[in-house]
């Protein structure tokens, strides 16, 4: 479990880093370095130069705004869980960190890092599908926005290219009237989840849900947004009937296989339980908001 | 009168040490221009060996050498049977190097020794190995058919091994049975998973012809007589170490690993330090696992609940070699009956052999599985009968008027007869019903499936045969200068405390402070006789030795003191590090003036010396300095042999939460009853019973080793091998009972493994208590996993 030979090398700006990914193809981004370097050690991975983006000055800090939190791509997890103002902003992404591995591996661990990873049982691609939130994207060929939706393909695979690096993550702030709710099974404190759904519901004033996004991990081969059940929450109020729905046709978007720790009839069981408690915590968290 | 240390909840002494990061594990041996290994190891399986060509890893940079089996010469050879017995028809060992074929993915094939590991890694990749692969076999009850896949093609079957046991006339006890309560279970393959993997360290002496081996390992004097028999040295050649270990569990008990024999052997090859540090990967696929068996039990009773007897046939899982014997086998066969009288007892198991890791003793060996069988048939008896389960234990528990209790026919894992010597067996079951509030439990119940939640009561009992022989024996020496006393003993410490309570029972006899006892073990260099550490035995048999020895010296100090003092042995006393007059605290030597007067000198190094020269008053005796048949110094060496195992028992229960709407559960309070016997140190002995049970929290909810159908192992590392973290662990309520036992000067029982045993039935049974009312399926088999609860619901339901 030592890794293979690498060249390593420290770029200071983005130009620089998007440079070299562009000159060396078998090169990867080292970011926080939680995924990558346990892939090099057991020598899954074995590229040819590691980009070193941890010393790029652009790339730190975030950004709460009236709209939206900006976290940029040097961002450590922990900073962002112990953050006030994103809390203040939008109080899912705390809910959602702290279900992240371990305090120790999200000190070192990187917002963006773990989206472009895009591992299907993590739980931050999940949280951008249901605040539908984007990413900012920098190649040889300038800069372009990815919306999430268009973001993940596959486990460990997302639409940008080689060549290209994620600089910035943009998740909008919670709606007025919004209740959220972040919930996960994992067998183990901080393991990746056998299932985990995240809940943003909206209620009019008569209590009603004018929008419903639901996502999951663990249950695809990537992130998934649960729309057969958004479809069943919208324009209800989200009585104990309407939520039982909706978890049933949240049952039908499982299409991970049975493996050894889950079966797919277990993993749907999964899914109907945490997305009737995350839709019902959601509920009661606007109308307290409303109340409010 | 000092207060007794024997009892007293004395801080680990090595605990300073460890904590501030000064232990000194293998890996932080300096040895200047060490070279580094790392193994080729098999991809397959069952393949024949076509081919191996080392060419292209000889010629890279830093590579020192690479070793296939046509390298090694006399080691070249079959490891070991260690423990032969008569029902092991088949034995099949390991070899330091495949030769011609392998029997399980990662088994070792070639050897690379270079300049670091990393350069070492790079090169067994360049090693080219061509195989053809073999059929292969992993499900234990098909390998044993008539036309399995053999993992040694010369073994019919895959049957290693096939024993029966019986006690007493089984077959009239089912001819009298009014009940007949007939069970499966399973317990699956597991890991000690150990916080430092194995490792090993060479150094060859050309000049003296002396080998320095440090070793990782629970059993130095085993391995250095092996090493020395092997690679043809005299024994006072080769000295074996074991400096600070990270956990044993077992899984270093055994002789020979590979690397065991090639390290040294390398290290004489090559005239340069040689290092093996294995890493986590290699630990899943290279050390040795347990568990894995199969029970079909049968319990003959009245309608009253009372066990005539019991029958029970099992398979053991072996892995692909067996050299540690039956060992596994025998004690869960010879633990069967557990606490329980039951007179008859027909017991049979086949050892079978599967391309997998091998299997040798990992904490618990056999008792897990056996508790398990025994525990969740006692809950099923007591369910058809309609009776209470706790009741039904109670009419069947050995009673305190029947020890000791003999089991004729039953043969230990010791050679020797199975006799449970001393208990309280029905105390400890009223203790935790009570303390776990048995009676308010009921109302609690009922209240929460009131509520929609489910909670059930668990609960499981465990015997544990304790402190094999042969013998362990101790050195202790009072050193002149300091007044300091020496402990050696032959069996080495993982980390469990021995310091701490041998220094306590030496302590007691000395009348020194626990702190100027240095215990010094695994040393082959300081003393060399005894076996290993495994069985629950340090605390019996070193402890035993230690306290003998401690008598021996004390005698020699009292005659000593008495001398100088001129005073009767009798009226001597020590006590704070010092002999006096009893009622004359003035009138007293240290021990360091004893230890040093009682060594005749010519030369008076320091101020104390001068007692002991010959022009001094002190030496005021004719003729020679050492009388005849006398000897210098205050030391002395004994040795401790068992009669047979002491059994060791006690009751765990809990109250257990389960959430079907994630199939997950929640201990909420564990508790635990022991009886260990007189206990040394309270604090020790409750780490002993924690750390045990959160490995029997992995057994019995998290952790199983996978292969895929082709043998590959599915969850080598930490990420799928669900080892338990401290948070899935309950904190432990400990309850202690201490019955003496009779076999040992000290009154004492083993207590290492005991924590493991019961937590897989104490698990199940809460389990299937709480969700009774929703109709749980049967539960037979762990770990159980949230899959198998939802399984046993019904699985998928369109509620």
């Amino acid at each position: 479990m030592k890794p293979p030979l690498f060249d390593y090398v420290t770029p200071e700006s983005v130009e620089e880093a998007v440079a070299a990914r562009a000159a060396e193809e078998d090169s990867v981004l080292l970011a926080g370095g939680q995924s990558l370097l346990a892939t090099l050690n057991f020598r899954i991975a074995n590229p040819a130069l590691l980009i070193d983006i941890s010393r790029i000055a652009a790339l730190k800090g975030i950004d709460v705004g009236a709209g939206e939190i900006i976290i940029r791509a040097m961002v450590r997890q922990r900073e962002v869980e112990l953050s006030d103002a994103v809390h203040g902003a939008n109080p899912l992404l705390r809910e959602v960190l702290q279900k992240v591995a371990h305090t120790v591996v999200r000190n070192r661990g990187t917002i963006a890092g773990s989206i472009a990873h895009a591992d299907a049982a993590a739980e931050l691609p999940a949280m951008l599908l249901a605040t539908e939130g984007v990413v900012d994207v920098q190649g040889p060929g300038g800069t372009r926005v990815i919306e999430a939706s268009d973001l993940f393909k596959f486990h460990l695979t997302t639409s940008l290219a080689g060549d290209e690096m994620i600089t910035a993550v943009r998740i909008p702030n919670l709606a007025p009237n919004t209740g959220w709710s972040f919930k996960e099974f994992a067998r183990r404190r901080g393991d990746y989840a056998l299932a985990g759904i995240c809940a943003l519901v909206t209620l009019d004033d008569n209590g009603r849900c004018t929008k419903a996004r639901l996502s999951a991990c663990g249950i695809a081969s990537t992130a998934v947004r649960l729309e057969s059940a958004e479809a069943e929450l919208a324009g209800s109020t989200l009585d104990e009937n309407t939520i039982a729905r909706a978890a049933k046709a949240a049952r039908d978007c499982v299409t991970a296989a049975d493996d050894s720790q889950a079966s797919t009839a277990y993993r749907r069981h999964l899914v109907d339980t945490l997305t009737q408690r995350t839709v019902a915590v959601a509920r009661d968290r606007a109308l307290e908001r409303r109340a409010a | 009168m000092a207060t007794a240390m024997f009892g007293e909840r004395v801080q680990r002494l090595a605990d300073a040490k460890l904590v501030r990061g000064e232990g000194r594990y293998i890996d932080d041996i300096p040895l200047e221009g060490a070279l580094h290994v790392a193994f080729v190891r098999s991809p397959f399986a069952r393949a024949k060996i076509l081919s191996i060509d080392c060419d292209a890893a000889r010629e890279m940079d830093g590579v020192a050498a690479v070793y296939t089996c046509d390298d090694l010469g006399r080691l070249d050879l079959e490891m070991p049977l260690l423990i032969p017995h008569p029902s092991l028809t088949e034995p099949r060992t390991q070899r330091p190097l495949a030769k011609g074929e392998v029997f399980h993915v990662g088994q070792t094939v070639a050897m690379v020794v270079a300049v670091d590991r990393y350069t070492a890694e790079d090169a067994i990749r360049m090693v080219d190995v061509d195989y053809e692969p073999l059929e292969v076999e992993l499900d234990l009850e098909a390998a044993i058919q008539d036309d399995a896949p053999r993992v040694h093609a010369d073994v019919a079957n895959n049957v290693a091994a096939q024993f029966v046991q019986t006690v007493g006339d089984p077959d009239d006890a089912f001819a009298r049975a009014e009940h007949i309560t007939k069970i499966k279970v399973q317990v699956d393959r597991s890991t000690a998973a150990p916080l430092e993997c194995r490792a090993i360290a060479a150094r060859w002496d050309d000049i003296t012809g002396e080998l320095m081996v440090w070793d990782g390992t629970q059993a130095p004097i085993s391995v250095r007589g092996g090493l020395a028999s092997i690679l043809g040295l005299d024994e006072d050649k080769v000295r074996v170490t074991a400096p600070d270990v990270g956990g044993g569990f077992g899984q270093k008990v055994l002789l020979f690993y590979p690397d065991e024999l090639l390290v040294p052997f390398a290290a004489m090859q090559l005239g340069r330090p040689v290092k093996y540090i294995e890493d986590r990967n290699e630990n899943f696929i290279g050390s040795s696992q347990e568990r894995t068996q199969i029970h079909e039990l049968e319990l003959a009773a009245t309608k009253d609940g009372e066990v005539l007897g019991l029958r029970d046939s099992f398979l053991h899982d072996t892995g692909a070699f067996i050299p540690y014997g039956i060992a596994i086998a025998q004690v869960a066969s010879t633990s069967i009956a557990g606490p329980y009288r039951v007179p008859n007892i027909w017991v049979e198991f086949k050892a079978v052999y599967t391309p997998t890791v091998l299997v040798t003793p990992y904490r618990g060996c056999g008792r897990p599985q056996a508790c398990f069988a025994i525990e969740r048939a006692m809950d099923k008896l007591a369910d058809e009968l309609g009776l209470d389960r706790f009741e039904v234990r109670r009419r069947n528990l050995i009673r305190d008027e029947d020890f000791p209790y003999r089991r004729d026919g039953l043969v230990f894992a010791d050679g020797l007869p199975l006799e449970h010597d001393s208990g309280q067996y029905g105390k400890a079951l009223d203790m935790v019903l009570e303390h776990i509030g048995v009676d308010a439990f009921a109302a609690e119940q009922e209240a929460a499936r009131a509520e929609g939640r489910y909670i059930g009561l668990g609960l499981g009992f465990y015997v544990e045969g304790t402190g094999l022989g042969p013998y362990e024996g101790s050195h202790i020496r009072i050193h002149p200068i300091t007044g300091k006393v020496y402990v050696n003993t032959g069996l080495t410490c993982q980390g469990q405390g021995h310091e701490t309570v041998f220094a306590q029972i030496t302590a007691d006899q000395l009348g020194v402070a626990v702190g100027d006892v240095i215990v010094v073990e695994g040393d082959t260099g300081v003393f060399d006789w005894g076996v290993a550490t495994f069985a629950s035995r340090a605390a019996v048999v070193s402890g035993n030795a230690i306290h003998k020895t401690a008598l021996k010296v004390r005698e020699q100090v009292l005659e000593a003191a008495a001398n100088m003092l001129e005073a009767a042995k009798e009226d001597i006393v020590l006590e704070d590090g010092k002999a006096f007059v009893n009622g004359v605290p003035d009138m007293a030597v240290t021990l360091a003036e004893v230890a040093t007067a009682s060594n005749p000198l010519r030369y008076a190094f320091n101020e104390a010396a001068k007692t002991s020269t010959q022009f001094a008053p002190a030496f005021n005796h004719d003729g020679p300095a050492l009388g005849e048949g006398d000897a210098p110094g205050m030391e002395a060496t004994d040795y401790y042999s068992p009669p047979h195992a002491t059994w060791a028992y006690g009751v765990h229960a809990a109250i257990i939460e389960v959430d079907p709407g994630l199939c997950s559960v929640k201990f909420k309070r564990y508790i635990c009853v022991h009886d260990c016997g007189r206990m040394i140190n309270p604090t020790l002995v409750e780490g002993q019973i924690m750390g045990g049970v959160a490995q029997g929290v992995g057994g019995a909810h998290y952790e199983r080793i996978e292969y895929d159908e082709d043998g590959n192992p599915r969850n080598a590392n930490f990420m799928d091998f669900l080892m338990p973290y401290a948070s899935e662990v309950p904190p432990v309520e400990i309850l202690h009972l201490e019955t003496p036992s009779p076999l040992n000067p000290l009154g004492v029982k083993g207590v290492g493994e005991a924590g493991c045993i019961p937590v897989g039935q104490v698990l199940v049974s809460g389990v299937a208590d709480a969700l009774k009312p929703l109709g749980i399926g049967p539960l037979e088999h762990v770990p159980l996993t949230p899959d198998m609860i939802f399984q046993a619901l019904g699985g998928e339901k369109d509620e």
